[in-house]
C-alpha cells in the first residue's frame, strides 16, 4: 500500500461514516417526536451528507479515475463501505437515536479537532469546517442525554438500555491498521488512542450528568477497517441507492 | 478580453447585487461567501466558500453568480470552491446584521463561534428582533435552515429565528 491508496481509504472512512449516519438521520424526516426535533434531525442529516460530499469528492479526485461523489455513494457495494459500525445501528426509538448519536458525535468531535492540524490541506480544511457543525450536533445530543437519562424512570431506563446495547460497537471506532500507521507517519492521520482518551472524558462527563452508568468494556465488534458490516448496512444502501440504480442517468 | 473589459472592482460590484436566495435582504457579498475574484483573458474565476457543508443554497449561489455575470457580458465563469478558512459569522458586517434584525432574524451575537462545547457554554442572551426584549428562550438549536436556531420572545411572545454563531 502506498500513501495515495492509504489516503483514499482514509477519506472513504470519513466520507462513508458521515454518509451513513446522515442517511440514518434522514430516516427521521417527518417521523420526529415533535416538530422541532424533526427539523433538528433533518438538519443533522444535511450537515452530515454535506460532510460526506466533501470527502467522497476528494477521494474520487485522488483516485483519478473520474469517479464522482455520486459514483462513490451510489455505485459501491456493501463490502466497499468503510463507515463505522456504530453509524449503521438502527434508529430505534428516539432515546436510542440520541444515545447512538451522542457516542458518535463525541467521536467525530474529537476526531475532527485532531485532524484540524493534518498535514493534508484538504483534510485539515474539512476537519476545521466540520468541527464547527459537529459542535452543535454534540451539544444537541448531550443535552438530550441529560434530559432523558436524568428524566423519568422510563426515559432513564430506556437510555441506559440503549447505551448498554450500543457499547459493543464503540471499540470499532478507534481501531487502526496499516493505513493509519502510514498516514500518522506522514502527519496526515491521527493516533486514535489520543482520540479515544478525549472521547472517554466527554462520554464520562455527559453520562455522569445524565445519571447513566458507563458500561464495562466487554466483547467489542470489529469490521470498519475491513469493510465488514452488520446486517443493517445492506438495507440502508439498498434504499439509498435504489433511485440511482433504477435510473442511472437521473439528474436533479 | 475579460480582464481588459472589466476590472475586478466592477465584478465585485456586480456580485454585490446578488441577494442571498434564502434571506434576500442581505447580499452574498455581505454574507461573506465570495472569497476572491480573478479575471483572465477569457473568463472570470470566482472563489466561494460554503456557509455549512450541506447548505442547499450553495448550488443556487453558483447559479446566480453565473447568471449575473453572463448578463453583464462575461460569458465564461468558473466557480472555485474553497474550504479554508472555514466560513464564520464574524465576516458579517454590522450593516448586514442590522438588515437581518429589521427582517425579523436575530443576528449572530458577538464574536466567533459559541464558546465552550457542552454545558459550560451557558445560555446566551439573544435579543428579540421585534420588541428588543432580552427575555427570550431557545426552543431548538436547529431551524428552517442550517444556519439558524429557533427562539421565542417571553415578552412579546413572538417566535423568531436566530442566525447562530459559527
Amino acid at each position: 500500500m502506498d500513501k495515495k491508496e492509504a489516503l483514499i481509504n482514509y477519506c472513504l472512512r470519513l466520507g462513508d461514516t458521515s454518509l451513513i449516519l446522515g442517511q440514518r438521520m434522514a430516516e427521521w424526516c417527518s417521523n420526529g417526536p415533535i416538530l422541532e426535533e424533526d427539523i433538528a434531525m433533518t438538519n443533522l442529516a444535511l450537515d452530515l451528507i454535506g460532510q460526506a460530499r466533501t470527502m467522497l469528492t476528494y477521494a474520487g479526485e485522488l483516485e483519478g479515475n473520474g469517479r464522482s461523489e455520486d459514483d462513490l455513494a451510489y455505485g459501491r457495494e456493501e463490502r466497499e463501505y468503510y463507515n463505522t459500525l456504530l453509524s449503521e445501528r438502527p434508529n430505534g426509538h428516539f432515546g436510542e437515536t440520541i444515545s447512538r448519536n451522542f457516542l458518535h458525535d463525541a467521536y467525530l468531535y474529537h476526531l475532527y479537532a485532531a485532524l484540524k492540524n493534518s498535514k493534508d490541506e484538504m483534510i485539515a480544511a474539512h476537519a476545521a469546517k466540520s468541527l464547527k457543525e459537529v459542535t452543535y450536533h454534540l451539544r444537541h445530543s448531550s443535552e438530550w442525554m441529560v434530559r432523558l437519562g436524568d428524566g423519568t424512570e422510563e426515559s432513564h431506563n430506556k437510555v441506559q438500555q440503549a447505551i448498554n446495547d450500543l457499547w459493543e460497537y464503540t471499540g470499532d471506532l478507534f481501531e487502526m491498521n496499516e493505513v493509519d500507521n502510514l498516514l500518522i507517519n506522514e502527519g496526515i492521520a491521527v493516533d486514535m488512542n489520543t482520540v479515544k482518551q478525549a472521547w472517554d472524558n466527554t462520554v464520562n462527563e455527559v453520562l455522569t450528568r445524565a445519571a447513566i452508568q458507563r458500561p464495562e468494556d466487554a466483547y467489542m465488534h470489529s469490521g470498519r477497517l475491513n469493510a465488514v458490516h452488520s446486517e443493517y448496512l445492506g438495507h440502508i444502501i439498498a434504499e439509498m441507492q435504489f433511485l440511482h440504480r433504477a435510473y442511472p442517468d437521473a439528474t436533479w | 478580453m475579460v480582464n481588459q473589459r472589466f476590472s475586478t472592482e466592477q465584478v465585485w460590484d456586480f456580485l454585490s447585487e446578488i441577494p442571498d436566495p434564502e434571506i434576500p435582504v442581505i447580499t452574498i457579498i455581505e454574507l461573506g461567501v465570495v472569497r476572491d475574484v480573478a479575471l483572465t483573458e477569457k473568463k472570470a474565476i470566482i472563489t466561494i466558500t460554503p456557509t455549512y457543508t450541506g447548505c442547499p443554497a450553495m448550488k443556487l449561489f453558483e447559479d446566480e453568480i453565473i447568471k449575473k455575470l453572463n448578463n453583464e457580458g462575461i460569458d465564461e465563469v468558473d466557480i472555485k470552491m474553497v474550504y479554508s478558512p472555514a466560513w464564520t459569522t464574524d465576516w458579517m458586517s454590522d450593516e448586514a446584521k442590522e438588515k437581518l434584525r429589521q427582517y425579523g432574524i436575530a443576528p449572530p451575537v458577538d464574536g466567533t463561534a459559541d464558546k465552550g462545547v457542552l454545558f459550560e457554554a451557558g445560555p446566551r442572551i439573544v435579543q428579540c428582533p421585534r420588541c428588543r426584549s432580552n427575555h427570550t428562550t431557545l426552543k431548538s438549536q436547529f431551524g428552517s435552515t442550517a444556519c439558524k436556531a429557533l427562539y421565542t420572545c417571553d415578552d412579546c411572545l413572538e417566535p423568531f429565528e436566530y442566525f447562530k454563531c459559527i
